[in-house]
């Protein structure tokens, strides 16, 4: 087995007074995908936010290719993926400028290979519409065409299947399969029935539930 | 999805240039702003409407605007940079663009500086090239107007600055509004007395170097302090959020 990327190690978080969980640790390995699993409200986005380096209020370890991460964080942030629950898009900005802004910071593309990705997540023909013109799940492909075109090998997806059609979750989910294979450490969390063989994952609440 | 596109996974990719990244920032900003008039003119139409309304209700008299005239534009500057501030990173952290923007591979107050720039271009300059007009309606002589517009040509920036700082440490609340005024006032004040003395100190007929001086050195310590502490205020907001 490789190098892990990430690694928590006794992660705790507390929200509102409230113990989401404790004593978490897990490793992130290249060519794995991991669900992170839970009911509404167990600290499935909050774990997300953590790894992303967006929520600070933990205690514990997290390391970057076993190197403490806050020294790292320029590192790791050219090295991570993160899609969150708001997608970034710009309502007013077309598909094809919200792409270019949000790859120009870390892998500046031409127009051409971006108008392809958005053609590949299903959006060809809208990649001069403004956005607030497209439905919410063509809003969440637009985002979703960051993953083509991305080379980071640590993917952060949170609930990255909402609005999305039954043909959409089934390329998503064959395009992070495929991901793995090729090396790439991808961390999902959704309520939607993922099944993939040798998923790793990470279950939260169900311990806790039974100390409260 | 086709997977043609796709790149190789890399340990570490190149990465982007700081400098690129900003202009990529600021770009973005300003294009979001033009698909947005309407947001564009607030500000201006707030100063012009303030300036315009003083003369209606306090005096037409040329004695009373000749001497107040400096700091009626001065305060309805200060209050229509006020205003927009809440715009700053609202938009972006309501649909999630900001989140993406704390975790570029740059430094952040680098880009938080770029975003600050925008912000000032489209609110505080906007501002400064309308003052020579109205300037010659509340009765300011030509050297005045000048000073005048010297003075919003340093000062704005410094308001967007100090601003950006506010904006963003009450970005996790509901009702920034009132916060965000009460945080902010206090330090645009040395600003405001600055920027006015200035003007007040030309028509007297003085030299007015000193007083530039000062004021570009608020205007110094504005940018290289000021996006530090907004950048950080930034990530504890999103922190919390």
């Amino acid at each position: 087995m490789s190098e892990p990327l990430l690694q928590a190690v006794n992660l705790q978080c507390e929200r509102d007074e409230r113990v989401l969980f404790r004593d978490l640790s897990f490793s992130i390995v290249p060519g794995t995908v991991t669900r992170v699993e839970g009911p509404n409200g167990s600290g499935k986005t909050t774990l997300l936010r953590i790894l992303a380096g967006l929520n600070d209020a933990w205690s514990g370890e997290l390391l970057w290719r076993g190197e403490p991460r806050v020294n790292l964080r320029e590192e790791f942030q050219r090295n991570m993926l993160y899609l969150g629950h708001r997608t970034g898009i710009k309502t007013l900005l077309t598909p094809l400028e919200n792409l270019r802004a949000l790859m120009a910071g870390r892998r500046p593309l031409s127009d051409d290979v971006l108008r392809q990705a958005l053609a590949g997540t299903g959006l060809a023909g809208f990649q001069d519409v403004p956005c607030r013109n497209l439905s919410a799940g063509q809003q969440r492909r637009v985002a979703l065409a960051r993953l083509l075109v991305a080379d980071e090998p640590l993917w952060l997806l949170d609930e990255v299947f909402t609005a999305i059609d039954v043909d959409g979750v089934s390329a998503i989910e064959s395009l992070l399969q495929q991901r793995a294979a090729e090396g790439g450490a991808v961390v999902v969390t959704t309520h939607h029935d993922l099944r993939m063989a040798g998923m790793h994952r990470i279950v939260l609440g169900g311990g806790l539930d039974d100390e409260r | 999805m086709s997977a043609d596109l796709r790149p190789e996974i890399k340990p570490v990719s190149a990465g982007v240039g700081t400098f690129a990244a900003m202009k990529a920032v600021f770009g973005r900003d300003l294009k979001v702003a033009f698909r947005q008039k309407q947001d564009l003119l607030n500000p201006l139409l707030f100063f012009v409407m303030v300036v315009s309304l003083f003369p209606l209700g306090v005096s037409p008299e040329v004695s009373f605007l000749r001497e107040a005239g400096a700091g009626i534009l001065w305060v309805a500057a200060l209050l229509s940079v006020l205003l927009s501030l809440d715009h700053l990173f609202r938009h972006d952290f309501d649909d999630g663009s900001l989140e993406q923007l704390v975790l570029q591979p740059q430094p952040l107050f680098l880009l938080v500086l770029a975003k600050t720039l925008a912000h000032w271009m489209l609110t505080g300059l906007p501002l400064v090239v309308l003052t020579p007009v109205l300037g010659v309606m509340v009765h300011q002589e030509g050297n005045s107007i000048a000073v005048l517009c010297l003075t919003l040509l340093i000062g704005t920036p410094v308001l967007s600055l100090i601003g950006a700082i506010g904006a963003a440490l009450t970005l996790g609340l509901r009702s920034a509004g009132v916060l965000l005024s009460l945080l902010i006032i206090p330090l645009y004040i040395p600003v405001l007395i600055f920027g006015t003395g200035t003007v007040a100190a030309a028509a007297d007929g003085a030299s007015v170097g000193a007083y530039v001086a000062l004021m570009a050195a608020f205007l110094v310590l504005a940018v290289t302090l000021a996006p530090f502490a907004a950048a950080a205020a930034l990530r504890i907001s999103l922190s919390n959020g």
